[in-house]
């Protein structure tokens, strides 16, 4: 069936990071040289979406002074010698590589520089460096490629000097995406495309309904299909191995598997019920306690109590689970699109009790992650599927199994209770949060705390069989919504206007801060500030603005949503956001990632929920599972605080504010409020049609 | 099992599959045309959209026994150089993030502009509603559908 050769045609692309050519002469774990001044930089972290492929080689590119234009950008696989933290999780990246990144870049101009001046005879603090070349006080010039082999043979100096960033030229502009034209052109990138020739599929069936493991199998019928190779049932797992994807997924179907309960059997309508008594049981963790809470509750003039649920979700990305394995005698290679590299190294290694030192990890490009590819449970199954099948093996999940296999965002319930004094300033402040499998369903030093004298955060959470896990910007992605949704009422009972009720909290938190405070209060004033100047907030006449302001994974982010009433019911129309991410690397890149955050807060926020009936989701793939689409997209403006300030990550940050303005801006045009996700489906919009328009 | 003969990217490929193998998986496993992606099976997502005879169309509904002598146009086969006006356009709008739905969604984009090279809001809207992408890269899709249509001919 296979007319060609994969390991030409496919396999070798997907392996860039075993192809660097001989000649090249390397400076560093991040860069090499080529005599014909291609500069090869390696980019060491999963690329998922969130554009770490340009962005990192930017800064390197930067220090060094190169051509962009002659650039080459090679995904380093795992390696855990030359590369640290070398995973995509927490908008972590950019922050802890900035200075590794451009020092490796500085290093490799200052050898440049050093061996150009011995072949001047000159000074090296006489040259200068330039798009490639180091340059001579009389204008000659030497390209970095004719100088990399001596360069290269100097000693690497320990101290170097990093540009000034008022002398960036590449940073801060818009570069296009790296992959751009494989990607528009259908090049094999991600791991779904990794193909080998002997390469044996696979797909596995887990437990549909959590709680339950396997009592029989019958794989008879499975087994008998064409194609099929064999049927493997390893822990809760069938495996139904073959020739070919579409022959495995027919098997699938004549699979006859029973399970039998074993561990609690959860449903939906059970988790709304725990959730209630668990608010109000007298024992919680408790976060943070700041003050006397009770006295001032007591003391109060008005007291304002609400309550807002998060469902479940799938983290869907796009391209389904996937890895491919080869257990071999003398190691184990593991290819794929995975978040964390080394954890699936170690957990692989372990599995099979093996030295980690056995186990490669190539990675692919990543058709999305949001946290689900952060967890190792999918390589660990292929790797274990390949010894016990003994054969290189891709394991593929279909729709279903994803959005039925776990690794959900926690359902969570919030209840917040504000204490105003007769002045209409916040005297008190309640949290509590409780979860399923969410851990710390708060996040205690988040703003407003700091700014209130008297407060308790605390939480339970309800262990279940359900597997969660990080869905991006975790915890943040719900109670960002609730705090925002919940201060705008606030706000609205101590009668002031949401921004400044904010900002006096803000000033609050600055003259007389109560415990600690771990936020940049100016930073947030800042993005405030710019949010309301670029939204004009408060100026519209026709428009219902919300306003949210967040913090989280070191980024701020402030949204205003627009909506405008249309023959009585509100078209969202549009969302101005205003990030204070510090410098940002990539213009482009990071516009398109608040836009792409907003959108993905805004979908799940509208539409995005799992249930479940009996331990089984009952959401399983997009047909009910709604994402957001095309004509369901208002506008987007974005806007950066120019601050000069060590960048923070982009990846996240964007999407908690979202719900909460969209919320803030609803509530001002209809009168009504939310409390629960996802919006679209609960009572307060029945009869609402809400409209957007991009 | 049964051999069939289709037309794709402009070459006739044989192939020997049960009828029932959606085309998705011919393009994939088959015939090593991996730029047509797999995304929910069920016609949902667009992120299969192939042409047929010039038609967007969900190549993971699609059963090879359905395709005939038809023309199946992979993105593979959208442009010999990868510069068909909305390449070219995907590619100054800067539009893709993780890019694994844009495969599909260029040809539900030229699939559009070959029929009707000057679409309203209204029809792009309508055209690209099929396609979902989960990094949210909508306002450039829409940019870059916009763009490509001002360089069609």
């Amino acid at each position: 069936m296979l007319s060609f050769n994969w390991s030409d045609s496919v396999a070798a692309i997907i392996n860039t990071s075993s192809e660097t050519l001989a000649a090249n002469v390397d400076f560093n774990s991040y860069l090499s040289i080529s005599p014909d001044d291609v500069v090869t930089i390696f980019s060491p972290n999963p690329e998922l979406g969130q554009n770490i492929k340009t962005s990192f080689p930017m800064v390197v590119a930067e220090e060094l002074d190169a051509d962009w234009k002659k650039v080459k950008v090679v995904q380093a696989a795992l390696d855990v010698k030359k590369y640290d933290r070398q995973l995509t999780g927490g908008s972590g990246a950019v922050p802890h590589s900035w200075e590794r990144l451009r020092k490796a870049g500085a290093t490799a101009r200052h050898m440049l520089v050093e061996a150009a001046a011995k072949k001047w005879n000159v000074a090296a603090s006489t040259l200068t460096t330039s798009n490639g070349f180091v340059i001579h006080p009389n204008g000659t010039k030497l390209s970095y490629g004719a100088l990399a082999t001596d360069a290269a043979a100097l000693t690497v100096p320990t101290e170097v000097k990093l540009k000034n960033p008022k002398d960036f030229r590449l940073i801060g502009t818009a570069v296009p995406n790296v992959d751009n034209k494989e990607m528009i052109t259908g090049k094999p990138l991600y791991g779904l495309d990794f193909y080998r020739e002997g390469m044996l599929h696979a797909m596995i069936q887990r437990p549909p309904s959590f709680g339950t493991k396997i009592k029989s199998v019958d794989a008879t019928a499975a087994k008998a299909l064409p194609g099929i190779v064999d049927v493997v049932t390893f822990k809760n797992n069938v495996a139904i191995v073959g020739k070919s994807t579409w022959e495995i997924m027919k098997a699938r179907k004549v699979l006859k598997v029973e399970y039998e309960n074993a561990g609690n059997i959860e449903s939906t309508s059970d988790h709304d019920k725990l959730f209630k008594e668990l608010l109000d049981k007298p024992e919680a963790t408790v976060r943070r306690k700041d003050g006397d809470v009770e006295t001032a509750f007591k003391n109060a003039a008005t007291v304002i109590k609400r309550e807002y649920q998060c469902p479940f979700l799938s983290h869907a990305p796009m391209e389904p689970m996937n890895f491919f394995a080869h257990v071999k005698a003398d190691g184990v290679e593991l290819i794929g699109p995975t978040q964390t590299p080394d954890r699936a190294r170690m957990a692989t290694a372990q599995l099979l009790g093996i030295a980690p030192e056995k186990v490669t990890v190539e990675l692919t490009r990543l058709g999305g992650g949001f946290g689900r590819r952060l967890q190792a449970d999918y390589v660990v199954e292929a790797a274990e599927l390949s010894k016990l099948i003994n054969a290189p093996v891709k394991v593929t999940w279909s729709r279903e199994d994803d959005m039925m296999g776990g690794s959900y965002r926690p359902a969570v319930r919030y209840r917040f209770e504000a204490a105003l004094d007769t002045t209409g300033n916040l005297i008190g402040y309640k949290l509590r949060g409780v979860g399923v499998n969410a851990g710390n369903s708060t996040r205690e030093d988040n703003f407003p705390s700091g700014a209130v004298a008297n407060l308790l955060i605390d939480s339970i959470d309800h262990q279940s069989p359900i597997t969660t896990g990080a869905w991006r910007a975790p915890i943040t992605n719900f109670l960002a919504f609730a705090e925002q949704a919940f201060l705008d009422e606030v706000a609205l009972a101590a009668k002031k206007d949401p921004v400044q009720f904010r900002l006096e909290l803000l000033e609050k938190a600055k003259q007389s801060p109560t415990g600690a405070i771990k936020y940049d209060i100016d930073r947030m004033k800042s993005v405030i500030n710019l949010a309301a100047e670029k939204s004009g907030w408060g100026k519209k006449k026709n428009l219902a603005q919300g306003f949210s302001v967040y913090f989280s994974h070191r980024s701020y982010v402030a949204q205003v949503a627009e909506v405008e009433m249309v023959s009585g019911n509100p078209v969202l129309k549009k969302i101005i956001a205003a990030s204070d991410c510090g410098i940002v690397i990539n213009l482009s890149g990071a516009k398109q990632q608040v836009a792409g955050g907003i959108v993905d807060g805004l979908g799940h926020a509208l539409y995005g929920q799992v249930t479940f009936k009996d331990g089984a989701a009952e959401q399983r793939n997009f047909n009910n599972y709604k994402l957001i689409r095309y004509n369901e997209v208002p506008q987007v403006e974005v806007h950066f605080v120019d601050n000069g300030i060590d960048p923070t990550g982009l990846g996240e940050p964007a999407l908690p504010p979202t719900g909460g303005a969209v919320a803030n801006a609803i509530f001002k045009a209809t009168g009504k409020r939310l409390y629960n996700q996802p919006f679209t489906l609960q009572e307060e919009m029945k009869g609402v049609k809400l409209g957007q328009k991009m | 099992m049964a051999a069939y003969s289709i037309n794709v990217n402009g070459e006739t490929k044989k192939v020997d599959v049960a009828s029932d193998t959606p085309l998705l998986w011919v393009l994939r496993d088959s015939l090593g045309l991996v730029g047509t992606k797999f995304g929910c099976g069920i016609a949902q997502c667009g992120a299969c959209t192939v042409h047929l005879n010039g038609t967007a169309v969900r190549s993971c509904a699609l059963p090879i026994s359905a395709i005939g002598t038809s023309k199946v146009t992979t993105i593979e086969g959208l442009s010999k150089e990868g510069d068909h006006p909305v390449q070219q356009a995907w590619q100054e709008v800067d539009v893709p993030q993780c890019g694994y739905c844009q495969a599909g969604q260029i040809m539900s984009a030229a699939a559009l502009l070959a029929k009707n090279a000057k679409p309203t809001e209204e029809q792009i809207a309508t055209a690209m509603s099929g396609n979902i992408c989960r990094c949210g890269t909508y306002h450039r899709i829409k940019e870059a559908v916009v763009l490509a249509s001002s360089k069609m001919k």
